[in-house]
């Protein structure tokens, strides 16, 4: 039961990516170059993918478990912390770069040609040695 | 008059019930960034089955839509191999140092007001947005 509804929800993020246009790196380029031609669709899709969320995080509230019986996530941490400000500078200035994020890198693997799989395959890379980069900040933030 | 932002709001709206059917359904927070890593790095452990579900339809459903609703559609990728190599470096390095990406941090966690997915997604916005524009329009070289 688990693996249909993780089939599913993966279907609909694929789904909805490709509808919205966000596996189109023009658009999501376009939306943060203010100095171009200015692109807002990304901040409807934004917009419109929290709005089913509100709902959803609300729905968790006074239930015990998710409808397969596991927990839900526990309540969501309030520290900000060194590693969360320097990998989402990083991430930002890869996907400024590119015009790609990991939900659409994936999405358009079909469609996207040599580039793409070269993206994703970098993008893996990365992700397969960021634990051991982690570990440093957070020494370093112990040490300062 | 351009009516690509109702496409957008359309599928904002189905991105974020995939990530209501994976939190209500299976307790879990619909994270790109999550679900691969996880494979990737090995950390996945006891849901690895579950994350190769989600990329499989994550993969697969495209694979069926493309051609039936958006023919046209393409990703537009920069052709220079460098920029695309060192923009999946930083992607992949970012996001699993900062625990998040535009799917965790932007849409599950604005969504439960979680200050960490704000600030997350501040930062990967204007460090976006730096980017491409000093790139862009500065420097001129892509």
């Amino acid at each position: 039961m688990r693996l249909i509804i993780a089939l599913i929800a993966g279907s609909l993020f694929g789904a909805g990516l490709l509808i919205s246009g966000m596996t189109d790196t023009t658009k999501v380029q376009g939306w943060l170059d203010v100095f171009g031609n200015w692109d807002p669709t990304l901040a409807f899709v934004m917009g419109g993918a929290i709005l089913p969320m509100l709902v959803a995080w609300r729905m968790t509230t006074g239930r015990q478990n998710a409808l397969t019986g596991g927990a839900f996530p526990p309540p969501a941490k309030p520290e900000v912390d060194r590693r969360l400000i320097v990998g989402s500078v990083l991430f930002g200035m890869g996907w400024g770069l590119a015009g790609l994020c990991p939900g659409p890198a994936m999405a358009s693997l079909s469609y996207g040609g040599l580039g793409g799989l070269v993206f994703l395959v970098a993008m893996a890379a990365g992700m397969f040695v960021a634990p051991p980069l982690g570990a440093q900040l957070d020494r370093a933030a112990n040490a300062a | 008059m351009n009516i690509e932002w109702i496409w957008g709001l359309c599928g904002g709206l189905v991105i974020g019930l995939a990530g209501a059917v994976y939190l209500l359904g299976n307790g879990r927070i619909m994270g790109a960034s999550g679900i691969l890593g996880g494979l990737v790095d090995g950390s996945a452990k006891g849901s690895m089955a579950e994350k190769l579900a989600f990329i499989a339809g994550l993969v697969g459903m495209p694979v069926l839509l493309h051609p039936l609703i958006a023919p046209e559609a393409q990703t537009h990728l920069t052709s220079n191999l460098g920029v695309v190599i060192l923009a999946g470096l930083l992607v992949g390095i970012g996001t699993r140092i900062a625990n998040g990406c535009t799917s965790g941090h932007g849409v599950c966690g604005i969504s439960r007001f979680s200050l960490r997915g704000i600030v997350a997604t501040v930062f990967y916005i204007l460090a976006g947005g730096v980017t491409l524009v000093l790139l862009r329009h500065v420097m001129g070289v892509i």
